[in-house]
């Protein structure tokens, strides 16, 4: 047998916000794969059509879309067939929107397991994120489809993936970061006052209005677009766009502020996070 | 002999009571806003001291390698904010405690199971939220699973377990954990009593020969007797001493001295996560008062507030040894018949022509419950002392056994 590490735990009030326990977080790598395929089994399993699910719900709601805001209110989408431009907006959007709900409830909602065993209370919320990544795959895969169907149909489509498609994983690393970031702040403030439990769902809500996910960025007047685009999912899902479909407005100098804010509302976030993980058990 | 394995210095834990989970976001700006002005008032800073609570003050001890240790005190003695500490659940408020070694603690078995996963998915979820790497659990696999004796269902869902099933496939789970310090709660009572036995000797395997440190809270002192060498004993959140074991369990029952025999059960702690909301004891009485004597008549007076009513209701009291071991239940419905209560108060009484309890100190239990549903448990809500009877009692004074009936006797001579 291998000897293991000499090891020596301290266990003391601590007062620093920003202390990461990432040898924890290394040593407990095979619970986050547990909980993540823990998360799938226990979603799908016992429902008929499976992670079918992760298809119907997105197509669903972009024909929806294409009624409502296409047929109905006639919003324009930069040349692009409404159902591609709503699909490539809601890839991005379900991640972020599932990825922020899901971590805003970890403390309430692991009270059970946290308050008996200790492992790095970020393992949790690490596990929500990647295991929402399952549902982006499969809607990733119906994009292609669709996307196929669409170039089927009218060979000349201005809508042309670009290289950049390569760095969609890093486009995804950044709606987690800012997903995780945003949900651990309200999960930390909902354990502590509960007023905030009704706060996420209704600040998604609004969110999206002011995300261009439904209408392009190029539809808000030039006067305005800096307030859009101060709004950090903005750009992220103007990017998705821009490498996908090599139409909407990338603008660089938006998509850096974003991930400025994104970094910052992570590092806040965990940080809080942390801070009311070490006791939060006292007094939930 | 090497550096003590845990080392504990002057750790404390101060709860503020229902200050900070029940405040909603406004009162909180409020007192945010008064501070700023300066205008805290005198009444704010009252209430804050007044509503402080230290569950732990000031304890200090260390334990060298290899030590089985129990930890004893009577309920609210600060046994559980200790664990907790010490699993890393919650933060001291002040004070140190050094581990050196792999910590694994079992505060309950079956954390994190999901009911929609199989028997094999759950061993390995449950053994890494436990701490175990994938490599460990798969080389215990087998005899995990052999150990709960469920070979046959490690494909099904544990949903479909039997409650049995469930709890033996999570003692095994924890109980092949490896770490150098082993941190458990009152977790043994599980399962039926075969397997509480197996669940007692795994535990003496684990903490004997295979010279692990283990922490170890119970109430059961047989238990503590029969694993731990030395005790912690705690009161009041304060470190009474580390003694041998014998000893430790002595200053435990002389602490928990015996209880009067007029009981105000009202503001006790509920068990069994009962509330006592539909209905309440608030008040247990023994006898007239005069004490408590083997052999002689026992009434037993409850008084009950009822709010919302019972038609078949029974009222049961129970007695264990200070080491545990239920010897006596009196419930009201044993003979066949309910209480129907109407919301108000009431009293029930209980009798026996002889009480036929061994003298001696017993831990007394109470219940109010309809049918399967318990409205509302007591668990030790008193230590009653149980002398020996007037007169000549030779009887008790043969003192084996727990209980002493008088059965009826018939002799007949077959031949002389």
């Amino acid at each position: 047998m291998n000897q293991p590490e000499p090891i020596e735990l301290r266990i003391r009030a601590r007062s620093g916000w920003l202390w990461l326990d990432w040898r924890g977080l290394v040593a407990y790598r095979d619970l986050i794969v547990l909980l993540v395929r823990r998360d799938f089994v226990s979603k799908y399993k016992q429902t008929i059509l499976g992670p079918a699910w992760a298809v119907v719900t997105p197509i669903v709601t972009a024909v929806v879309f294409g009624f409502v805001f296409g047929r109905v209110l006639r919003v324009p989408t930069d040349g692009v067939p409404p159902s591609l431009f709503y699909l490539c907006g809601l890839l991005g959007w379900n991640y972020f929107n599932q990825t922020l709900t899901g971590t805003s409830n970890t403390l309430r909602g692991n009270y059970a397991i946290f308050s008996k065993v200790y492992f790095p209370r970020l393992v949790t919320p690490l596990a929500t994120a990647l295991s929402n990544l399952a549902a982006v795959g499969v809607q990733l895969l119906t994009l292609g489809l669709v996307y196929a169907a669409a170039l089927v149909s009218t060979p000349a489509l201005a809508a042309r993936p670009t290289w950049w498609v390569l760095a969609l994983p890093l486009l995804f690393l950044h709606l987690a970061i800012l997903a995780l970031g945003g949900g651990l702040l309200l999960s930390a403030v909902t354990a502590k006052y509960r007023d905030f439990q009704h706060v996420a769902p209704f600040l998604l809500n609004l969110l999206m209005y002011v995300t261009p996910v439904i209408y392009p960025m190029s539809q808000i007047p030039e006067k305005w677009r800096w307030l859009a685009a101060i709004n950090p999912v903005a750009p992220v899902i103007e990017a998705f766009r821009a490498v996908l479909l090599g139409t909407a407005s990338f603008d660089p100098a938006y998509y850096a502020l974003s991930l400025a804010v994104s970094a910052a509302v992570l590092l806040v976030g965990v940080g809080y996070y942390q801070r009311l993980a070490r006791d939060f058990v006292d007094y939930a | 002999m090497s550096r003590p394995i845990i080392e504990v210095s002057g750790l404390s834990k101060r709860y503020a009571l229902g200050e900070i989970g029940f405040s909603s976001f406004r009162e909180e700006t409020q007192r945010w806003i008064n501070r700023w002005r300066g205008r805290e008032s005198e009444s704010d800073k009252a209430a804050a001291t007044e509503r402080e609570f230290w569950a732990l003050r000031d304890v200090s001890f260390s334990i060298n390698p290899g030590e089985v240790i129990g930890i004893i005190g009577r309920n609210g003695a600060g046994k559980s904010t200790l664990l907790k500490i010490l699993s890393r659940i919650t933060e001291p408020t002040s004070g140190e405690a050094v581990l050196r070694g792999r910590v694994a603690s079992l505060l309950e078995v079956g954390t994190g199971f999901h009911p929609e996963l199989s028997g094999q998915e759950n061993i390995f979820l449950n053994g890494a939220i436990l701490g175990m790497k994938r490599p460990e659990i798969a080389a215990k696999f087998d005899e995990i699973v052999a150990f709960a004796e469920i070979e046959k269902f490690i494909d099904t869902p544990v949903k479909r377990y039997s409650s049995g099933m469930y709890v033996k496939l999570a003692f095994a789970v924890a109980a092949h954990l490896e770490p150098e310090i082993l941190i458990i709660d009152e977790v043994l009572a599980v399962g039926d009593a075969q397997f509480q036995r197996k669940c007692i000797g795994r535990m003496q395997t684990i903490a004997n020969s295979e010279g692990r440190t283990v922490l170890f809270v119970s109430h059961a002192m047989t238990t503590i007797r029969r694993l731990c060498q030395r005790c912690i004993v705690l009161e009041g959140g304060r470190l009474r001493g580390v003694y041998p074991s014998e000893e430790a369990i002595e200053h435990y029952n002389r602490d928990v001295g015996a209880t009067e025999l007029d009981v105000e059960t009202d503001a006790l702690p509920r068990a069994w996560g009962s509330t006592g909301e539909e209905a309440r004891l608030i008040r247990i009485q023994a006898g007239d008062g005069r004490g408590l004597f083997f052999g002689e008549p026992l009434s037993l007076t409850f008084t009950v507030r009822v709010r919302s009513p019972i038609d078949a209701g029974m009222i049961g009291i129970a007695f264990n040894t200070v080491e545990g071991s239920r010897v006596m239940t009196l419930d009201s419905d044993a003979s066949g018949k309910t209480l129907r209560l109407a919301p108000g108060l009431h009293t029930v009484t209980l009798s026996l022509p002889s009480l036929p309890l061994s003298p001696g100190r017993y831990y007394c239990h109470a219940a109010i419950g309809q049918g399967q549903h318990m409205c509302d448990v007591i668990d030790n809500f008193a230590l009653w002392e149980i002398h020996a009877g007037g007169r000549n009692d030779w009887e008790s004074d043969r003192a084996f056994g727990g209980c002493r009936l008088r059965a009826s006797v018939t002799h007949q001579v077959i031949a002389l």
